[in-house]
């Protein structure tokens, strides 16, 4: 569904993606595992269209998308749950998720309720909090609504951004437990991550980053077992 | 005893100023809200839109069509007015200012061509109109001896209805901003910019029509201004302009609601002063409440914590 | 060895060119516009180091060169009765001028370039309708809308200037001290900490420097050299009204600074003289000076945005502000 290959792209002068290639096919979880400054987050931008790869291409159900602009892409079905979340803090939540049905123009309002209803049947918690300001939600339900925000344009892909930072470990499990449902729900997933025993125990495939470099690929289970991969690439963990 | 009896009255100036002040000031407001830029021509926008509406006034008298009431004559006055001016607005964004900000330049750049925005549209006005004052001819439309009696106030209708045309569309932009998508995508905009582009919001678009709202209000303010003090000249806009901008930072820049409380404030404490002071120094006052606003509360009296170095 | 030189040659060449002007001039109309480029040329100088070196964008300058004309036309006519010798006075000047700068400067420091623009500028105009204002009861102090005449000329050791080629020598002279005392700021320490708070401010604090001292230097500097400029226009024209000190006229040696490219001496120089020059040449189309003004601004920010004789060539867009501000501080030790 998702192709990079050998994409490369600089961040102001840094090189910050040296030849990234990686696929996500259609109903995964794949999670993109590495440290800080490993080129997670330019690799989200390069897909998203906020950066341009100087190189290589990024496809995206067969056509190109690297050089769109970040609303074109996201009209195709892309949806980003951004790293920390970034709701609208002056919006209530249920204008938050209003937002995210921007995309999709023209939509029956019974289409857009229902949608409502299922980001509700997740999150139960938002429905409780639905005309309170979204600057007033705690960092996990702001990022309960994070992700109801993006789940609210059906997109195709979904790409998460470190879900579990600044979340206790409890809440962490709770996330990729509903990150599991959306899945079987039938969105594909591309999860970036730092925290790679949690994103590895519900994706299919993961790929490590570092320093722009993919430097392992592999099944989640084997990535999971293989010692000596998780302690130099992974951390402790 | 004087002091009691013009008090009153003052303050029922004082708001009607205020509103006028007020609708001006959003211009400025959804501008900085929206790209943390001031808008040094918008003042002089403001200006256009009293000439629009002086043009189609004189246009209607000229036409001798009889019965002259303002139910039609107003709105029609005010629609031109709104759409010119608005169209200008939008027109100096895309050639004046989009290029730069788009560019990242520094904050000086879309600054420095807004005073160059603002001297040629003075100028420009001046050459084409004559450098000398242009007549309302409010009489005709609200005759002098049209007023009614509110309470212990003996107030002209035009003023009641400059009241109410300002505070009608201040509600109307309220209600568009809140209400509809425009309105979020204009939030979600001036909130974070990325984020909104994320949700696919055409963000160059929202601030287009950002402008274009901002200075069609500032044209309306035009018009009323021009009704109620019926001279207008080139370079009403100067003064005018750095009033609505005080009211805007007052109330809280990037604040709408601000921008409104800010007008009544100022308009009612312009008011009271002059009755205290000398009328000449009135432009004094509204300077010096700019100048502590910013030094002593710049967030304003609505405004969350101003942005001092994160924003571009 | 034939860049310096031939550097030298041009600067003596000009140096020499200025000198010989006058007395090759046409008319003593030409020598008063050459006298007037002088005039602006110091102005120019000053707001160069608030916009250009500091980057704090004042539109209000106009009013230290009108608080330094209206102080010589207090300290140097008959309104108060007052008559200070010129080298007396101007010294007095330069002092208050660089009080009233850091007294319009304090409020300022922790506000950000548009707010600044614009304070600025509020300041700009409560001093033309002070001005304009302070002459009713109980005392006169400004002469109002109608000014300060019959102000005394300058008088050094007995000669009285009178010619307009006269006061282009002193106006000369009074440009190349401004020029040297410009460009020793520049590569001092003072001018290292204006051109990394200008570049970035944040980084310049975490660099050590005390920016509030800084700026108000900067401000105060440049008020100093409006009011030599106020100083001289008070002394030639042997008059002053409020309407000498419009915000146009801000606007006017702003433009100046920003065609010249901010921060260039150079530039500086060549924006004055072309800016009083051009209208003088065009003085049919003086109605549409302004117009064409605004316009001129407009395209040179999108064009030119560092000015037709760029400081230095701009590869990236993004202030390489950290380490911009390293370098100079680095190499001050």
């Amino acid at each position: 569904m998702l192709k990079l290959s050998d994409v490369v792209t600089f961040y102001g002068s840094l090189r910050a993606l040296q030849g990234v290639t990686l696929e996500v096919r259609q109903g995964e979880i794949v999670c993109l595992l590495g440290g800080n400054a490993s080129g997670k987050s330019t690799t989200m931008k390069t897909i998203l269209g906020m950066v341009r790869p100087s190189a290589g291409r990024v496809e995206f159900e067969g056509e190109r998308i690297d050089h769109l602009p970040t609303e074109t892409v996201v009209r195709r079905g892309i949806s980003l749950v951004p790293e920390a979340r970034r709701i609208f803090g002056r919006m209530t939540v249920w204008e938050n998720l209003l937002m995210g049905t921007l995309v999709r123009r023209g939509a029956p309002a019974s289409e857009l309720s229902q949608d409502v209803e299922r980001v509700y049947a997740l999150f139960p918690r938002l429905r409780e909090r639905a005309q309170q300001l979204g600057g007033t939600l705690s960092g996990g339900e702001q990022q309960m609504l994070a992700i109801g925000r993006a789940l609210m344009a059906r997109p195709r892909l979904l790409l998460m951004d470190e879900p579990s930072m600044g979340l206790a470990p409890a809440l962490v499990d709770q996330v990729f437990d509903i990150i599991q449902t959306i899945n079987r729900q039938g969105t594909t997933i591309l999860v970036v991550e730092q925290n790679a025993a949690v994103a590895l125990s519900i994706a299919s495939r993961g790929y490590v980053l570092q320093n722009g470099r993919i430097v392992v690929h592999d099944t989640a289970e084997t990535l999971l077992r293989a010692d000596h991969i998780r302690r130099a690439y992974l951390g402790e963990n | 005893m004087d002091l009691l009896q013009i008090l009153p009255q003052q303050l029922v100036f004082g708001l009607a100023l205020g509103t006028v002040y007020g609708l001006i000031a959003l211009g400025y407001t959804m501008v900085y809200g929206i790209l943390f830029m001031i808008n040094f021509a918008h003042g002089d926008v403001f200006m256009i839109g009293s000439y629009l509406g002086w043009g189609v006034l004189v246009a209607i008298i000229n036409a001798q069509i009889g019965g002259l009431h303002p139910l039609w004559v107003l709105p029609l006055m005010l629609l031109v007015a709104m759409v010119g001016a608005g169209l200008l607005g939008a027109g100096l964004e895309r050639f004046a200012y989009r290029p730069l900000y788009l560019r990242g330049a520094t904050r000086l750049g879309p600054l420095i061509s807004a005073v160059g925005a603002s001297l040629f549209l003075q100028n420009a006005v001046m050459l084409t109109q004559g450098a000398r004052m242009k007549v309302y001819m409010t009489n005709l439309l609200f005759p002098g001896t049209w007023r009614i009696q509110v309470g212990s106030v003996n107030v002209s209708v035009l003023v009641l209805v400059m009241m109410g045309v300002a505070l009608l569309m201040m509600w109307g932009l309220h209600l568009l901003v809140q209400r509809t998508t425009l309105g979020r995508s204009i939030r979600a905009v001036a909130e974070d910019r990325e984020m909104a582009a994320i949700m696919g919001v055409n963000v160059r678009r929202v601030i287009a029509t950002t402008f274009f709202l901002g200075s069609a209000l500032g044209g309306a303010g035009g018009v009323l201004v021009g009704l109620y003090y019926t001279q207008i000249d080139f370079f009403m806009g100067y003064s005018a302009g750095l009033k609505a901008f005080t009211a805007a930072v007052l109330g809280g820049i990037g604040n709408i609601r601000g921008a409104m409380l800010g007008g009544l404030v100022l308009g009612i404490v312009e008011s009271l002063a002059v009755t205290f002071v000398n009328p000449a120094f009135k432009d004094v006052i509204a300077f010096l409440i700019l100048i502590l606003t910013l030094v002593f509360r710049p967030t304003g009296l609505l405004g969350e914590s101003l942005p001092d170095w994160e924003k571009v | 060895m034939g860049g310096s030189a031939r550097r030298l040659t041009i600067v003596v060449g000009v140096l020499a060119a200025a000198l010989v002007a006058p007395l090759l001039a046409p008319s003593d109309y030409v020598i008063g516009v050459l006298t007037r480029i002088c005039l602006y040329a110091t102005l120019a100088l000053g707001l160069n180091i608030v916009v250009g070196f500091a980057g704090l964008l004042d539109l209000g300058y106009v009013a230290f060169f009108g608080i330094g004309s209206y102080l010589y036309a207090f300290l140097a006519s008959p309104h108060f009765g007052v008559h200070l010798p010129f080298l007396l006075a101007l010294p007095i000047i330069i002092v208050a001028t660089a009080v009233s700068g850091i007294l319009i400067g304090a409020p300022t420091l922790r506000l950000r370039g548009d707010y600044l623009a614009i304070v600025t500028l509020g300041f700009g105009e409560i001093t033309y309708l002070l001005l304009i204002n302070l002459d009713r009861d109980p005392v006169n102090i400004t002469g109002g809308p109608n000014g300060i005449i019959a102000i005394d000329p300058p008088a050094l050791a007995g000669f009285v200037f009178s010619r307009n080629i006269e006061y282009y020598y002193l106006f000369f002279l009074a440009l190349l001290v401004v020029l040297g005392a410009s460009a020793r700021l520049r590569d001092s320490r003072i001018g290292w900490a204006w051109q990394a708070i200008r570049e970035d401010e944040l980084a310049a604090r975490a660099m050590g420097i005390n920016t509030t001292v800084a700026k108000l230097q900067a401000f105060a500097i440049g008020a100093a050299f409006a009011g030599i400029g106020g100083t001289f226009l008070a002394s030639w024209q042997r008059s002053v009204f409020p309407d000498n000190f419009l915000f146009t006229e801000s606007v006017n040696i702003l433009a100046m600074v920003i065609l010249g490219g901010m921060g260039s001496l150079v530039g500086v120089l060549l924006g004055a003289t072309l800016l009083v020059a051009f209208p003088e040449i065009f003085r049919d189309f003086q109605v549409y000076r302004m117009l064409v003004f605004g316009l001129l601004l407009m395209v040179l920010m999108i064009f030119r945005p560092h000015g037709l004789l760029a400081v230095r060539s701009r590869r990236e867009e993004e202030p390489a502000a950290g380490r911009v501000a390293e370098e100079k501080a680095g190499a001050s030790l």
